[in-house]
C-alpha cells in the first residue's frame, strides 16, 4: 500500500468506488463542512475538499480536510498550483501528511481571472504533472524536489485530474499518460454529459494500457435546472453538454427529477465502460441528492475495507 | 520589441501639474515603434498638455525633443543642457528609459507618460501581442518555436490544462491557447513524440526570482 487509504484499499481490491465533492465554505465556520460529511460520510469512500475552487476564496482545503477527518470521513486534499509555488506545496504535503492526510489530487486549478480576485498574480511555480512528479518522489523516495532528504513517511495516494472534454482530443490521452507516468495512482474526470465521447476516449486509453497503471473514476455533476445545463454548456470550458441534455431538462415538468434520471443514466453507461473504476460526483450547491443517487445507483452500502 | 502604450490624458496632466518648465521627452526606437512615445506623439501630447494648462490657468512652458534610445547613456547625455532649465521631464520611453534617466539626473523629477506593456510583435498596423517573457532561459527548441511561458496563461510546460477549447485559452475567447498552437506546429513537422517526455520544473532564478538580474561582458568592457 503506497498510503493505506480507504480509497486505495477499495480501488486496490477491484472495488467500484464513489467519491464527491465537499466544498469548503467563504467563512470561518466549521459547520458547512461538518455538515456535508455527515450527510455523504455513508455514501462515499472519500470526499475531495476543493481549494479555493473556480479562484473564489474559501476556507483552505487543508482545515476542510481535518474537519472531515475528525468526523470519521476520509478526505482527498485538493491543491491547485495556481496559489502556492514549489515550498508552499511541499510544506503543505508534510502538513497534510503529518496530520493524516492519505489522499492529495493535485491540480493547474482555475485562472484567478475567473474568481472573486481577478487582480490577484498567479504563481503556476511549477505545473499539475510536476507537481504530482514531486509528491512521487517525496513519497517513495523521501525526497523534497532539491534532491534534499525527507524525515519520516509521505505516504499518499496520489490523484489528478483528466479532462477528455478539452482540445486538443487527441492529445487528452498523451496528457492521461505523462500524468500516470508522473505517478497519478487515481484519476477523477471533468463531468461527463457526452458518454460517447467520453467512450471514444476510454477507448484510446485502453490503446495505450494506461487503464492499468491508474484506476480512473469517472466525473458526474447532477443538473439541477435548464438554467444550469444551459450555462455549463456556453460558459464553462472545457464542458460538453450536449443538446440533448439541455432538450431534456427543459422539457422536463420536474427538471430536479429529470437531472438525477440522467445522472443515473449515465452511471449505468459508465459502467459498463472498461477500465471505469468508480465515479466521482461534483453536486457543486446540491450535495443532498448525492445520497439518493448513490442509492439508486445501486452502489450502497459502501464496502469497508 | 518592447511596446508601449502612452498613459491616459488624465494620468498625465495629473502629475505633470505644477511644474513650470516640462520637458516631454520622445524615445525613437520601441517607443516609436508602438506609436507611444515617438516625435509625433511627443508633439501631440505636448500640445495637449499646453492646452490643459491654459485651460485650468496654469503659467508654464512645455518643451519637445525625443532622442534615439532613453536606454543607452550617450544618448541621454546629448539633453543634459536642454534639462538643466526644466523642473520635470516627462518620459516617453520605458520603464528602462525613465529609470536611466532617474539615475543621469539625479536633482531632476522624471515622470513616466508610458506603461511598458510587453516583449511582443507587430501583429498588423495597431496590433501587438506578447512572444517573450524575458525569462532568461529560453526553451523554444522544445516547444516548436512557440513559447508557453510567454503565452500560456498558466505558463504550463505539461500543457494544455482542461480549458483549452476551439483553440483558445478558458480565460478569453480573443487568446490563443499556445498549447495548441505548439502541438499543430509539432504535428506539422511530425514531431509529436517530443510531448510524449514531461517537461521539467523550470529554474525561475534567471527570469527574475533570483533578484533583480544584470549582464556583464568582459571582453566588451572598456
Amino acid at each position: 500500500m503506497k498510503s493505506g487509504s480507504n480509497l486505495e484499499r477499495i480501488l486496490e481490491g477491484g472495488q467500484f468506488a464513489v467519491t464527491a465533492e465537499a466544498g469548503p465554505p467563504k467563512g470561518s465556520s466549521p459547520k458547512v463542512i461538518q455538515r456535508k460529511g455527515e450527510l455523504l460520510k455513508l455514501c462515499c469512500d472519500a470526499l475531495n475538499v476543493t481549494d479555493n475552487q473556480t479562484a473564489i476564496v474559501r476556507m483552505s482545503s487543508l482545515s476542510g480536510c481535518v474537519l472531515l477527518k475528525e468526523l470519521g470521513v476520509e478526505p482527498v486534499l485538493q491543491m491547485v498550483v495556481r496559489d502556492r509555488n514549489r515550498l508552499a506545496l511541499q510544506g503543505d504535503i508534510l502538513g497534510a501528511a503529518a496530520l493524516g492526510i492519505r489522499n492529495v489530487l493535485c491540480l493547474s486549478g482555475d485562472h484567478q481571472r475567473f474568481g472573486n480576485h481577478p487582480a490577484a498574480k498567479g504563481v503556476y511555480d511549477i505545473d499539475s504533472i510536476q507537481f504530482i512528479q514531486m509528491v512521487k518522489t517525496m513519497r517513495d523516495e523521501h525526497r523534497f524536489l532539491n534532491g534534499e532528504e525527507i524525515s519520516g513517511d509521505v505516504p499518499f495516494f496520489i490523484g489528478a485530474a483528466a479532462n477528455p472534454f478539452a482540445d486538443p482530443f487527441e492529445f487528452r490521452v498523451t496528457r492521461l499518460a505523462k500524468k500516470v507516468n508522473a505517478g497519478a495512482d487515481f484519476i477523477q474526470t471533468q463531468g461527463i454529459f457526452d458518454v460517447p465521447k467520453f467512450v471514444e476516449w476510454m477507448k484510446m486509453v485502453r490503446d495505450r494500457g494506461l487503464h492499468e497503471k491508474t484506476h480512473i473514476l469517472a466525473g458526474l455533476i447532477p443538473i439541477k435546472s435548464v438554467g444550469m445545463a444551459r450555462y455549463m454548456r456556453n460558459n464553462v470550458s472545457g464542458l460538453s453538454v450536449p443538446q440533448e441534455i439541455v432538450d431534456r431538462m427543459a422539457d422536463a415538468k420536474d427538471a430536479k427529477e429529470e437531472g438525477v434520471k440522467i445522472c443515473l443514466e449515465t452511471i449505468e453507461q459508465l459502467k459498463e465502460v472498461e477500465g471505469i473504476h468508480g465515479i466521482h460526483i461534483m453536486a457543486v450547491a446540491w450535495e443532498d441528492i448525492v445520497p439518493r443517487i448513490v442509492e439508486e445507483a445501486g452502489l450502497m452500502p459502501r464496502p469497508v475495507v | 520589441m518592447i511596446t508601449l502604450e502612452q498613459k491616459k490624458f488624465e494620468e498625465i496632466e495629473k502629475m505633470t501639474k505644477g511644474y513650470s518648465r516640462l520637458l516631454v521627452l520622445g524615445c525613437e526606437t520601441c517607443s516609436a515603434m508602438s506609436f507611444a512615445g515617438g516625435q509625433r506623439q511627443v508633439e501631440e501630447l505636448a500640445s495637449a498638455i499646453r492646452m490643459a494648462q491654459k485651460t485650468s490657468g496654469q503659467e508654464g512652458e512645455v518643451l519637445e525633443d525625443a532622442i534615439a534610445r532613453q536606454c543607452e547613456p550617450e544618448f541621454v547625455d546629448l539633453i543634459r543642457d536642454k534639462l538643466a532649465g526644466c523642473d520635470a521631464v516627462l518620459s516617453l520611453a520605458c520603464g528602462a528609459g525613465v529609470q536611466l534617466l532617474s539615475e543621469r539626473f539625479p536633482d531632476k523629477v522624471i515622470l513616466p507618460g508610458c506603461n511598458t506593456t510587453f516583449l511582443g510583435v507587430t501583429e498588423e498596423l495597431g496590433v501587438w501581442s506578447e512572444r517573450c517573457a524575458g525569462c532568461g532561459n529560453c526553451i523554444l527548441d522544445k516547444t516548436a518555436g512557440l513559447c508557453p511561458i510567454a503565452r500560456c496563461s498558466k505558463q504550463l510546460l505539461n500543457g494544455p490544462c482542461g480549458g483549452s477549447m476551439n483553440g483558445k485559452c478558458e480565460i478569453s475567447k480573443d487568446v490563443d491557447c499556445v498549447w495548441q498552437l505548439i502541438i499543430d506546429r509539432l504535428a506539422r513537422l511530425n514531431r509529436l513524440e517530443m510531448l510524449e517526455e514531461i517537461f521539467p520544473v523550470k529554474d525561475w532564478s534567471p527570469a527574475g526570482h533570483g533578484g533583480p538580474r544584470k549582464m556583464v561582458r568582459e571582453d566588451l568592457k572598456s
